[in-house]
C-alpha cells in the first residue's frame, strides 16, 4: 500500500460520502419538481445563494445522520487508537491492515492516533444532534415570554426585561465557565436549570392547544390530557436519571423510576445543552417582545380584541403568525450560533468529554500541535465553517424571498 | 437627557450587583471552596482539614455576609485562633490599633488572587493594559475595512460588487476565532504549508509589538466582528441610496462619488456607530479565545486562568470588569444615537 495523493484521497472521500450524494441529489429533484406547492420552502430554491446555503446544510445533516446512529461512512472506530497511525499525514495506509478494514486514514492521525476523517463524520451527529435542539428549545422560552412581555407591557415586560439583560451582560464564556465545571455539576444546578428551562415547551404547547379549542371543551380535554401526558412522560424521562432529578451527594429529588424512563441522556451533554439553551433564550426573548411590540399596533389585533378573543388566542395565533418571517431566519442564523457556542465549550474543554469527536473539542486538542500536524485541527475547523456558513447563507436566501412577496 | 442618563447608571449598578453576587454565589459553593481548599493545601486533606481550613479563612460564613464583606459594607471578618488573630483586612502580626475594619471593593481593595499570589488590582490592570493594545490594534483594523466593505457593497445594490462583498461578509461571520485562527496559524505559520510570514504565539508581542508577532491575532478578532459590522453598513447605505435627497442630486448631476462621499456617508454611518460599540462585549469573547490560542497572556487569558482554577476574588474583578465594559459600552451607544439621530428624543 502505497500513501495517497491529494487527488486520491479526495476521490476517496467522494466514494466514501456516495450515501450522502445520492440523498442530497434525490431531496434536490424531489425540492425542486414540486417548488411551486412548497410555499417558503420551495422558493428557496429560486435563490442560488439559499441553495447553496440549503446544500451546504443538509450535506451535514446527511453526514450526521448517516455516519452517526446508522453508522456507515465511517472508516474506522472514532475511538480506538492504532499503533504507528500517530500524527500520520492525511492519505497515510494502515500499519498492520487487515482483511475488511479500510486500509487508510483518510485524513491522517491526530495525537492519540485516531482517524481523523471518522472522528470528523461521528463529530457530525454531536452537532446534528445538539444544536437545532438546543435552539428550538430557546425559541420555545424566548416565546413563552417574550409574547406576553411584549403584548402586556408594564411591570412584567420591565422586570423579564431586566433579566434578560442581565443574563446578556454576562461573558458567555465566564458564564460557561461558572456553569459547566464538574464542581458545579455536583452541586446539581445544572439539573434544576433542566428543570425549569425543559418545561417551556409544555407550558407553550398547552397554551396553544388550550387558547384554539378553548370554545370546545368536548376536543379541547381530551386532546389536552393525551398531549400533556405525552409530552409530561418525554419531559420526566429527559431530566430523570437513574429514578432521581436531581442527584447531589447530600440529597436527591425522586423523578419517576427507572423503568418508566424512555432515555437517558448523558451528563456532559445535558450541561452543556442546559447552558446553551440558557445563553440563547435572552436573545430570543428581546427579537420576540420587540415583534409583539411592533404587531399588537395593527388593526387585525384590534380586531380580534373587539371580537373578546382572548388576550393568549391573539398572542399565539394572530401575533406569532404573522411574526414567523424574522423568526424562521433568525431560527437559522441562531443554528449557526449554536454551533459556534458548541464550539467554543470544546475549545476550552469545557463539559464534553475530551475523548468526544465534537468539533470543538478535536481543535482543541488538535490546537497544540498547530505548527507541526495542522491536520488534525483543521478538518473539523473547516467543517464547522462550512456548515456555519450554510446556514447564514440559508437564513439569507429564506430572507430575500420571504421579503419578495 | 440628564434624568435619561441617570436612571440608565441606576439600572446599571443594580445589574453589576445582581451580577457579582451571581459570580460570587456560584464560586462559593462548597464544592469549588473545597477545590479551593485542596488546592491550597494539599489534594489529601481531610474533610476536617479542608473545614478548618475554610473556618480560618472566613469561607464558611453566612453568603450575603461574605458578599457584603467583599464589597466593603461590612466589616472584614476575624478569627481568633489559640490567641493569634488573623483577619481579611491584616496581616497576621498586625498591631491592633493599625487593623482596618472594612476593606472590601469599595475601599479599592480588590482582595488577593490565590493562583498569582499577588495583590488582584495590580494583576488585573496590567493584564487590562495589555489587552487594550490588542483591542486597539483590531478596532484600527476593523472598523475602516468593515465601513469600506459596507459602503462599496450598498452604494449600488444587486451589482457584482456587492454580491461578492456580501458573500465575503456573510462567510466572515461564520468563521468563530477558533476556526479562524486555527487555519492561519496552519497556513501562515506552520511548516505544513512552508510559508513562515508570521509567528504562531503572540507571547513575545507583550513587551514589543512587531508586525510578525501581533498581525495573526489581530486580523483573527476583526474578521469574526468585521462582517457583521460591514453587513449593517450595508444595509444603512443601501437604504439611504434610494432616499429622495440621493435620486435629487443624481438628477442634478451630481458626480457619483460625490454623492456617496458628500451626500449618503454621513447619513449611512449613523446606525453603524451603534452596531460598533455594542461588537465590545463580542470582542471580548474573542480575545478570550485568540489569547488562548495565541498564548498572549492579557485579559481573556486571566479570566480562564481565574476560572479554571476558581480563585474567586481574582475572577470577581475579572467579571465586574467585563460587565462594567458591557454596560458602559450599551450607554455610550444609546446616548451617541441620540446625538447622531435627531429624530430621536428623550425626556
Amino acid at each position: 500500500m502505497e500513501e495517497l495523493s491529494w487527488g486520491g484521497i479526495l476521490a476517496r472521500m467522494f466514494i466514501q460520502l456516495g450515501p450522502v450524494w445520492i440523498a442530497l441529489i434525490v431531496l434536490f429533484t424531489v425540492s425542486m419538481t414540486y417548488k411551486r406547492r412548497l410555499g417558503l420552502y420551495g422558493k428557496l430554491f429560486d435563490s442560488t445563494i439559499g441553495m447553496i446555503g440549503f446544500g451546504l446544510v443538509m450535506f451535514w445533516v446527511f453526514v450526521g445522520v448517516f455516519g452517526g446512529p446508522l453508522d456507515m461512512l465511517v472508516t474506522h472506530d472514532p475511538l480506538s487508537q492504532v499503533s504507528g497511525m500517530k500524527n500520520k499525514l492525511p492519505g497515510t495506509p494502515m500499519r498492520g491492515a487487515e482483511d475488511g478494514q479500510y486500509a487508510w486514514f483518510l485524513l491522517g492521525g491526530d495525537n492519540l492516533a485516531r482517524d481523523v476523517f471518522s472522528r470528523l463524520i461521528k463529530g457530525a451527529w454531536v452537532v446534528v444532534q445538539i444544536a437545532p435542539i438546543a435552539t428550538l428549545f430557546a425559541f420555545m422560552v424566548g416565546i413563552t415570554l417574550g409574547l406576553p412581555a411584549g403584548y402586556y407591557g408594564g411591570r412584567l415586560d420591565t422586570i423579564l426585561s431586566f433579566l434578560a439583560n442581565l443574563i446578556l451582560a454576562f461573558p458567555v464564556i465566564l458564564l460557561f465557565y461558572l456553569l459547566v465545571t464538574p464542581e458545579i455539576v455536583l452541586t446539581g444546578i445544572p439539573n434544576y436549570m433542566a428543570l425549569f428551562l425543559f418545561v417551556f415547551p409544555l407550558i407553550f404547547v398547552c397554551i396553544l392547544l388550550n387558547s384554539r379549542y378553548y370554545t370546545q371543551p368536548a376536543v379541547r380535554t381530551p386532546l389536552l390530557i393525551g398531549v400533556l401526558g405525552g409530552l409530561g412522560w418525554l419531559y420526566l424521562s429527559l431530566v430523570s436519571t437513574n429514578g432521581a432529578v436531581v442527584a447531589t451527594p447530600t440529597y436527591s429529588i425522586p423523578g419517576i423510576p427507572a423503568f418508566l424512563d424512555l432515555f437517558d441522556i448523558d451528563p456532559g451533554i445535558l450541561v452543556v445543552f442546559v447552558s446553551v439553551v440558557f445563553v440563547n433564550s435572552p436573545t430570543v426573548f428581546r427579537i420576540v417582545r420587540g415583534l409583539a411590540l411592533d404587531i399588537k399596533t395593527r388593526d387585525y389585533v384590534a380586531a380580534a380584541q373587539t371580537r373578546g378573543e382572548g388576550p393568549w388566542y391573539i398572542m399565539l395565533w394572530e401575533i406569532l403568525p404573522n411574526a414567523r418571517g424574522p423568526l424562521i431566519v433568525d431560527f437559522c442564523l441562531r443554528i449557526g450560533y449554536t454551533t459556534i457556542l458548541l464550539g467554543t465549550l470544546g475549545f476550552f474543554g469545557l463539559g464534553l468529554e475530551s475523548e468526544s469527536p465534537d468539533w470543538g473539542s478535536t481543535i482543541n486538542a488538535g490546537r497544540r500541535l498547530l505548527a507541526l500536524y495542522p491536520h488534525a485541527a483543521i478538518a473539523p475547523a473547516l467543517a464547522l465553517l462550512t456548515l456555519v456558513l450554510g446556514l447564514n447563507l440559508l437564513a439569507d436566501g429564506l430572507r430575500e424571498e420571504s421579503l419578495r412577496d | 437627557m440628564g434624568l435619561f442618563i441617570l436612571r440608565r447608571l441606576g439600572v446599571m449598578i443594580l445589574t453589576a450587583l445582581c451580577l457579582t453576587f451571581v459570580v460570587f454565589w456560584l464560586t462559593n459553593l462548597y464544592p469549588n471552596l473545597e477545590k479551593l481548599a485542596k488546592t491550597q493545601g494539599n489534594f489529601r486533606m481531610s474533610d476536617e482539614a479542608v473545614e478548618s481550613y475554610l473556618g480560618k479563612n472566613g469561607y464558611l460564613q453566612p453568603m450575603p455576609v461574605k458578599f457584603g464583606q467583599w464589597l466593603g459594607v461590612l466589616p472584614g471578618w476575624t478569627v481568633d485562633t489559640d490567641g493569634e488573630i488573623t483577619g481579611k483586612c491584616f496581616a497576621a502580626g498586625t498591631p491592633e490599633d493599625e487593623r482596618h475594619g472594612f476593606c472590601g471593593v469599595l475601599q479599592g481593595d480588590w482582595g488577593f488572587s490565590t493562583v498569582f499570589k499577588d495583590d488582584v488590582g495590580s494583576i488585573v490592570a496590567t493584564r487590562l493594559g495589555l489587552t487594550g493594545k490588542l483591542m486597539l490594534c483590531v478596532m484600527l483594523v476593523m472598523v475602516p475595512m468593515a465601513l469600506i466593505i459596507g459602503v462599496l457593497a450598498g452604494m449600488r445594490e444587486g451589482s457584482k460588487l456587492d454580491r461578492s462583498l456580501s458573500t465575503f461578509s456573510i462567510a466572515s461571520t461564520a468563521t468563530p476565532e477558533y476556526v479562524s485562527g486555527v487555519i492561519f496559524i496552519a497556513v501562515f505559520a506552520s511548516s505544513a504549508f512552508g510559508l513562515k510570514w508570521f509567528k504562531g504565539s503572540a507571547t513575545s508581542a507583550m513587551e514589543n509589538v512587531t508586525f510578525e508577532n501581533f498581525t495573526l491575532p489581530v486580523i483573527t478578532i476583526a474578521l469574526y466582528g468585521m462582517g457583521y459590522i460591514a453587513r449593517m453598513t450595508r444595509a444603512s447605505m443601501t437604504e439611504v441610496m434610494t432616499a429622495q435627497y440621493i435620486r435629487t442630486a443624481r438628477l442634478k448631476g451630481v458626480k457619483f462619488s460625490d454623492i456617496v462621499l458628500k451626500h449618503a456617508l454621513r447619513n449611512a454611518l449613523i446606525a453603524p456607530f451603534t452596531v460598533i460599540m455594542l461588537q465590545f462585549p463580542w470582542l471580548l469573547n474573542g480575545v478570550v479565545i485568540v489569547e488562548t490560542l495565541f498564548n498572549y497572556k492579557g485579559f481573556g487569558w486571566l479570566l480562564v486562568q481565574a476560572a479554571s482554577n476558581n480563585d474567586i476574588e481574582l475572577l470577581l474583578a475579572v467579571s465586574v470588569v467585563s460587565v462594567i465594559v458591557v454596560l458602559v459600552t450599551q450607554l455610550i451607544s444609546d446616548i451617541g444615537y441620540v446625538y447622531l439621530n435627531p429624530r430621536i428624543r428623550i425626556a
